[in-house]
């Protein structure tokens, strides 16, 4: 059985800051990591390569060539090969680009049974790429996976509701996009670490995939951005004065009647 | 590097868009109840509509199986137009009935701007919608404009954006989506120059429902849907309701969080004491659900709810810029914290500066003589 795991390289948004004269991102310095449900969508093919030796797992991203870091870390946690499809062709997609890309390399690596995603890459945040990628492959989708079970081709998940979940069933293949209640992702081990270090990871141009301008990068991306701003820092509020808790809490309450919020 | 500022002007290029025209909102209903978020959206919907031209119509996609009665709801929140499409195999979401349906009615009746709420449902639909007719989607937008002049109005009130380079009177009537990426680090405004119908997903919680007119009518059509067993190739087995009692974050009017400074799971019966006497809500921070306090359904940030109180009360919670982006438009934010330095006090209205289990039990006990502390004060 053949598994892809479609991996995003992300900046850590934790410790993103803007450059408050320009407004724009910092990058330098920021950590680069292993988008986090990504990491989750990959632990769920480990624990069926686990089962059954005789799974293959490749992993597949699209990005900048450092992002070949990133592959090597999930060739440690167990992965057999990796994807990189980097090309200037390919910058400022938008998430329909992305999964055009995406599913062209999927359609080059080929002969596959179950894609897992992540739900949600943690920096554009939109959550669709996953959904796009079944789309253009014409195959189904299952989102917010929360409980993985596998007999034969057939699979049962559990997919998260707001208020609860939906048991689903679908067979092979399908897309899949992972949340982190599916489960925890492992660490990697040193012979992993040694193997990613090792590892030929492939690197496809757009070419390679056979996609050209009309499906990829900026200029066939639908949506652009418009603006980019950051939103304005609120002015400091009043500072609730008082010696004891009583006098504290006193004070609030009285701000709160004067300016009628209660 | 995918993001660079480029930023491109609000002209349609693109030929034959004009032959696309009104606004739809894809209603959610679950179980034959209209979803909160699509009331919100029929209301924004209305706005946009208005905005883009007096004749433009704001219509309510209704898609389920006799749910005919959900028209007149919609009406009351202002749709002039129903689409109803009904049939036993849509009684429950599957992504591929309603990606079926939905496509081919758009295909039919060519509205220029779908809205979707940004549940979980409608993160499923949309992109598989947008996919299949090779067009834009913006994702969690928190504000919508279609006039110029609105936005730079927006722009200028509530971020750093120089709005000097835009052209108040720009006739262009493509929709501007504003949404947060980079966990809230970033905004960006979306627009989708070349292809129709545009399409966005809205955060519940964030857009404004008008006021219910009883009675209001509207504009019935019916459409019938093609669609066959076949076509869904992902099988319902059950529909499972979580036994925990629904926490409605996005409809309280008060919400009162606590976060890690709680210090242990008991924390929890002071915040909840604090929210029964103040008629609110129990939120918190992931910090608080991570370390298993609480549950996630509770939790408010980026990864959590988005919620917009009239008073937010945010308890040992330090103001992580993930939590921020789920709770700083906050009609008004009151934050306790016994670190005068947490970033959370940059954005409150409000601040006090001390131990929650000493401050929160006062103003327990003194929450029902406000009336008298402020008279007191003004002597
Ligand atoms: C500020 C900003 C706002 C944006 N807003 C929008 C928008 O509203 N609409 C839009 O269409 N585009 C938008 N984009 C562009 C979008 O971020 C890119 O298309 C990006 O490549 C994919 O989207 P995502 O990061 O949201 O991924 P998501 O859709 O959130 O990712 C879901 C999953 O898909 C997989 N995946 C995603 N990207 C890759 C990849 N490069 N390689 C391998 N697997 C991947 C991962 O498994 C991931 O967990 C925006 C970009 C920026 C910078
Ligand atoms: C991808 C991603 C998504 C995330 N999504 C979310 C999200 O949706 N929501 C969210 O909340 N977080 C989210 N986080 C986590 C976020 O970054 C923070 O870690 C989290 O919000 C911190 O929670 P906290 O404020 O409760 O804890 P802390 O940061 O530990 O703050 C505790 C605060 O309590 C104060 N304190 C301690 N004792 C007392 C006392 N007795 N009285 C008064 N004050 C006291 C301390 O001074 C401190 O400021 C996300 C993180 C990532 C990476």
């Amino acid at each position: 059985m053949k598994i892809i795991v479609c991996v995003k390289q992300v900046p850590n948004t934790n410790e993103i800051k803007i450059n408050p004269e320009t407004g724009t991102l910092i990058r330098d310095g920021v950590e680069s990591i292993l988008n986090h449900d990504d990491a989750n969508a990959l632990e769920e093919a480990l624990k069926i390569k686990d089962r059954d030796p005789k799974t293959e797992v490749i992993v597949l991203t699209m990005g900048p060539p450092q992002a070949r870091e990133m592959l090597e870390e999930c060739i440690a946690m167990g992965a057999d090969e990796a994807v990189l499809l980097s090309d200037r062709a390919l910058g400022g997609s938008d998430t329909w680009a992305t999964s055009n890309a995406l599913a062209a390399g999927i359609r080059k690596i080929g002969n596959y049974d179950l894609i897992f995603a992540g739900r949600q890459a943690i920096d554009g945040d939109t959550a669709q790429v996953g959904p796009q990628i079944a789309e253009k492959l014409g195959i189904p989708q299952i989102t917010y996976v929360r409980e993985f079970q596998m007999e034969g081709k057939r699979i049962t998940v559990q997919r998260a509701l707001e208020d609860g979940y939906q048991v689903l069933k679908t067979t092979m293949p399908c897309v899949l996009t992972c949340i982190k209640e599916l489960n925890t992702p492992r660490y990697m081990s040193i012979r992993g670490i040694l193997k990613g270090a090792a590892a030929e990871i492939k690197v496809w141009s757009a070419e390679d995939i056979g996609v050209n301008e009309e499906l990829v990068g900026l200029k066939a991306s639908p949506t652009n951005v418009y603006r980019s701003f950051t939103p304005k820092p609120k002015g400091k509020g009043v500072s609730v004065k008082g010696d004891t808790a009583k006098e504290l809490a006193g004070n609030l309450l009285a701000e709160l009647k004067e300016k009628h919020i209660i | 590097c995918p993001f660079k500022a480029i930023e491109k002007t609000g002209d349609d290029e693109a030929v034959d868009l004009s032959a696309y025209k009104n606004v739809w909102v894809f209603a959610e209903q679950r179980n034959g109840k209209l979803m909160n978020v699509a009331l919100e959206l029929i209301g924004e919907g209305y706005r946009l509509a208005k905005e883009i031209s007096a004749d433009t119509k704001i219509c309510a996609v209704l898609i389920g199986d006799n749910i005919g009665h959900l028209a007149d709801e919609c009406y009351a929140y202002g749709a002039e137009e129903v689409i109803l499409i009904e049939d036993p195999l849509l009684k429950n979401y599957t992504t591929d009935a309603y990606t079926k349906v939905l496509v081919d009615a758009c295909h039919e009746y060519k509205p220029e701007l779908v809205i979707y709420g940004a549940t979980h449902i409608g993160r499923d639909l949309a992109p598989r919608v947008a996919a299949r007719m090779n067009t834009g989607l913006t994702a969690d937008c928190t504000r919508l404009d279609i006039k110029v002049s609105s936005y730079i109005e927006y722009a200028d009130k509530n971020t750093t954006l120089d709005t000097s380079t835009l052209d108040p009177k720009d006739p262009s009537t493509g929709i501007k989506q504003t949404r947060p990426a980079f966990g809230g680090n970033l905004m960006a405004t979306i627009i989708c120059p070349k292809t129709r119908p545009q399409m966005s997903t809205v955060r519940p919680g964030v857009m404004q429902k008008r006021d219910k007119v009883e009675g209001a009518k509207g504009e019935l059509t019916v459409y019938k849907p093609q669609i066959a067993e076949s076509d869904i190739h992902v099988k319902i087995v059950d529909i499972v309701k979580s036994a925990k009692e629904l926490v409605s974050l996005t409809d309280a009017e008060i919400i009162c969080s606590g976060g890690r400074g709680l210090g242990d799971p008991s924390g929890f019966e002071l915040i909840k004491k604090f929210a029964d006497k103040v008629g609110g809500v129990v939120g918190s921070s992931r910090a608080a659900v991570d370390a298993g306090w609480i549950d996630h359904s509770h939790q408010v940030g980026q990864t959590g709810t988005t919620v917009k109180p009239k008073i937010y009360f945010a308890c040992g919670i330090s103001g992580a810029i993930q939590h921020l982006a789920g709770m700083q438009t906050s009609d008004i934010i009151v934050a306790i914290n016994k670190d005068p330095d947490a970033p959370i006090f940059e954005v409150a209205d409000f601040g006090i500066v001390g131990d929650l289990y000493k401050v929160i039990p006062q103003i327990i006990e003194e929450w029902d003589n406000a009336e008298e502390l402020y008279d007191a004060s003004t002597k």
